[in-house]
């Protein structure tokens, strides 16, 4: 295989990471203000994101230096073509993060409500806007013939793309509830469970209408395959989210993520960033590729640090698999 | 202001901005974690205390600096998209690495860290925080490593075809002369940070006799930890000094403003008039420093201003070679003042707690609960003038700053998500520093005693 196709596969695989992981603490972020009724049971809710929240962060953060180094076209082009739903993603996730930190560390409750509101509203504008700009990526964008962005902030906005950022909302929160069944006990167990059998209907109509459009527009037979592999699990999510399964639910959602964002890739692939003005400006896997030197020299690093952190990434899920419950969430915070 | 003025702008002021958590998070991960490291060994409690009280200031600090490193990352790619296609073979791959082996490093240990008390083995939990501390380090050497890219390109060749730099060797790219004397620098000025900012918080205490067992050795540590690691500063800056002259010695004529070659050249502890090298109204000179300084030898020979000027013009064509000329000379001096003044401090204030001594002076109180500024500003300055000295490139002698920019983004993008950032900033730096201040005051917390039951419903020991 050519190095080029091996690193658009890491990309890939580093997106679908992202989407899986983040995915959920996002979720988790957007029903704050839903699940959580009192300032205990919100502690509660963030706290089964605490000890890993910023490790999943930091598959963008590799996401997107994995680009630079590999596809340094793609990341230009990219970066400074979608330039404002970038800094509206920057913003959120400063404030999301710092709110994390920061919220327990005042006993006022109006400086934890300011607190709540950028971890909701830090969570759902990237939620919306990652699918947003992966619509628009598969779309294809205004490229002219340097690989330079020529469209606008509006046109960034088509009703495709917008189908794209509804549906990594829906799913994430979907997602999101599904992690809180299957992390917490009680009361909030039962409702996140409830929650999630509610949303998997209009969730998976969400989510069906991106992938048939998504379809339709690209004939690719591997494409179709994962999406309606990603279909599939998506509707195993049914019953195992209404018999409470939540193990089993919870591997079909991020199941879904996951295929869905190698369906995606898959139909994108050779290009990377396809032109909508004409296809000899679309940035593929080739000309917006480095050279073969960094490629093998970034194979050679990815091939040894990755299973490492994939190791111990799964060690702290293990070491914190406890679910947990309100008692368990002691009186004053951010103690360390 | 046009787009490459904003981006500029934006990239100091997020770059300053970043770095004032950075190097805090860096000295403090390694004094926190030996300070665990003395608690586990010792089993005594006041290092207990000492771990969590510097510990939750630390955290306060390093959610800052994750938050505000993500914008550095994106900046490249949103306002420098001409740099980034320029330099990417050969740039993004140290950013790569670094995330690969340091980022991930450090947020996940750090999260076990956190949450973890409870949770792991004393000895596994202690070893968290030292991966933490590792992977800052990590991360340090490969941004580092990329920067002193810029200033020093090695190990790449030019695409004629593409007109772009490509890698040809990633051992040379990682052991470049200019990083390996680049991080030594960098690292011992984070310790002294850090060493800072345990003088300066244990002082506040110490002042008010408060939780003496505590502040006092505190002091101590952070006070010899600055003079050791400024001693570091020193020795690496001069190396660093040497180097610079070697590869960009425009740098080292602006950081004197200093016009015409000169052997012996005199260091200038300041000026007093016009930098432009029509005239000085006075300035007070130590002769031969200087040369001393940039060649190692008290009668070498230091090229000016107006002699590379004319050298470059011959080399790279017409225009404008050398930096902002007050810039680099008042920032190369406030970063070795600042970081002298932070030294001499912490050893007045060694002297006056030599063999058990209180200090009563206030003057000398008010200087260390001060004295943590110092290497902020120090660092500041220092990457002032490391960036704005070697202008007017992005890469020395390849690539422009004024061909760096993102053609494709508008004045008006380009100043939103400068007016945005600076903000925003602004908004958390109020909100950062009172939450230090306030658990600065609030001292090192008392420990509970064991529950002694192993009960799984307990609460947690740790919670957001």
């Amino acid at each position: 295989m050519e190095l080029t196709t091996v690193w658009f596969a890491l990309i890939a695989i580093l997106w679908a990471g992202y989407f899986l992981l983040e995915g959920f603490d996002f979720g988790v972020g957007v029903l704050l203000p839903v699940l959580g009724r009192d300032n205990r049971e919100r502690r509660l809710m963030i706290n089964t994101i605490g000890p890993v929240w910023d490790g999943n962060e930091v598959w963008v953060i590799v996401a997107g230096g994995a680009t630079f180094a590999a596809f340094p076209e793609w990341y230009a082009t990219l970066f400074s073509g979608f330039y404002l739903p970038l800094l509206l993603i920057l913003v959120a996730l400063i404030v999301r993060g710092v709110a994390f930190e920061y919220r327990g560390k005042r006993d006022d409750d109006r400086w934890r409500r300011r607190w709540d509101l950028c971890i909701i509203v830090g969570s759902l504008v990237p939620a919306v806007l990652w699918g947003v700009a992966f619509g628009n990526i598969v779309r294809g964008v205004r490229l002219d013939a340097d690989h330079e962005y020529v469209g606008g902030f509006f046109d960034l906005l088509n009703p495709y793309a917008l189908v794209g950022g509804l549906t990594t909302l829906a799913l994430f929160t979907l997602h999101g509830a599904v992690f809180l069944a299957l992390k917490t006990d009680g009361e909030m167990r039962e409702r996140a469970g409830k929650l999630a059998a509610r949303l998997i209907v209009p969730v998976i109509v969400i989510a069906a209408a991106f992938l048939l459009w998504t379809a339709l527009a690209h004939h690719d037979v591997a494409g179709w395959i994962l999406m309606g592999a990603a279909a599939v699990s998506l509707v195993a999510a049914v019953p195992a989210i209404r018999a409470r399964r939540e193990g089993w639910a919870f591997l079909a959602t991020a199941a879904t993520l996951v295929l869905a964002v190698f369906a995606l890739f898959v139909t994108l692939f050779p290009n990377v960033m396809p032109s909508s003005i004409a296809d000899a400006n679309s940035l593929t896997v080739t000309n917006a590729s480095a050279s073969p030197y960094t490629l093998k020299v970034m194979t050679w690093v990815a091939v040894a640090c990755t299973p490492i952190v994939l190791l111990y990434q799964s060690w702290t899920y293990w070491v914190f698999r406890k679910r947990l419950s309100v008692d368990r969430i002691p009186a004053s915070g951010g103690h360390a | 202001m046009d787009t490459l003025d904003i981006a500029r702008w934006q990239f100091g002021i997020t770059t300053v901005y970043h770095f004032l958590f950075v190097p805090i998070t860096i000295g403090m991960s390694v004094l926190v974690a030996g300070l665990q490291t003395a608690w586990v060994r010792t089993g005594k409690e006041h290092y207990l205390r000492a771990t969590k009280f510097w510990g939750k200031l630390f955290l306060i600090n390093f959610a800052m600096g994750v938050v505000t490193g993500i914008v550095q990352e994106f900046q490249f790619g949103m306002n420098w998209s001409d740099y980034s296609r320029f330099v990417g073979d050969i740039f993004g791959a140290p950013l790569a690495i670094e995330g690969l082996l340091a980022f991930f490093l450090e947020s996940t240990f750090l999260g076990l860290w956190i949450f973890g008390w409870d949770r792991l083995p004393k000895k596994v939990h202690l070893a968290t925080i030292w991966a933490a501390a590792i992977g800052t380090l990590l991360s340090a050497y490969f941004i580092l490593a990329a920067n002193s890219w810029m200033q020093h390109p090695v190990g790449y060749t030019m695409n004629a075809e593409t007109g772009r730099a490509e890698l040809t060797s990633i051992w040379r790219l990682l052991t470049n002369s200019t990083t390996l004397v680049t991080f030594p620098h960098t690292i011992t000025a984070c310790f002294l940070t850090g060493g800072a900012v345990l003088m300066a918080v244990s002082a506040w205490h110490l002042k008010r006799h408060n939780q003496a067992d505590v502040f006092r050795p505190s002091l101590k540590l952070g006070a010899w930890v600055v003079l050791i690691a400024g001693v570091g500063v020193l020795i690496t800056g001069d190396q660093q000094a040497r180097i610079m002259t070697e590869q960009q010695p425009m740098k080292m004529a602006a950081a004197e403003a200093l016009y015409e070659n000169s052997q012996p050249a005199s260091f200038s502890i300041f000026t007093i008039g016009s930098l432009d090298g029509q005239e000085e109204l006075y300035s007070v000179r130590i002769p031969s420093l200087l040369s001393f300084l940039a060649t190692g030898t008290f009668d070498g020979e230091v090229e000016g201003i107006d002699n590379l000027q004319a050298e470059y013009e011959q080399k790279y064509g017409p225009g404008e070679y050398a930096p902002s000329i007050p810039v680099t000379y008042w920032s190369f001096r406030l970063m070795m003042g600042f970081g002298i003044l932070t030294m001499a401090v912490a050893l007045v204030a060694l002297w006056a707690m030599r063999r058990g001594r209180t200090p009563t002076s206030r003057w000398l109180w008010l200087a260390v609960i001060l004295s943590f500024g110092g290497p902020l500003a120090a660092n500041s300055f220092g990457w002032i003038f490391t960036e704005m000295g070697r202008q007017p490139w992005t890469v020395f002698g390849l690539f422009r700053t004024s061909e760096s920019v993102s053609p494709s983004v508008s004045t008006g993008e380009a100043a939103t998500s400068l007016i945005t950032l600076t903000l925003l900033y602004g908004v958390l730096a109020v909100v950062e520093a009172g939450l230090f201040v306030k658990y600065a005051r609030a001292g090192a917390p008392e420990i509970p005693p064991p529950s002694g039951s192993d009960d799984a419903d307990r609460p947690l020991a740790f919670a957001y």
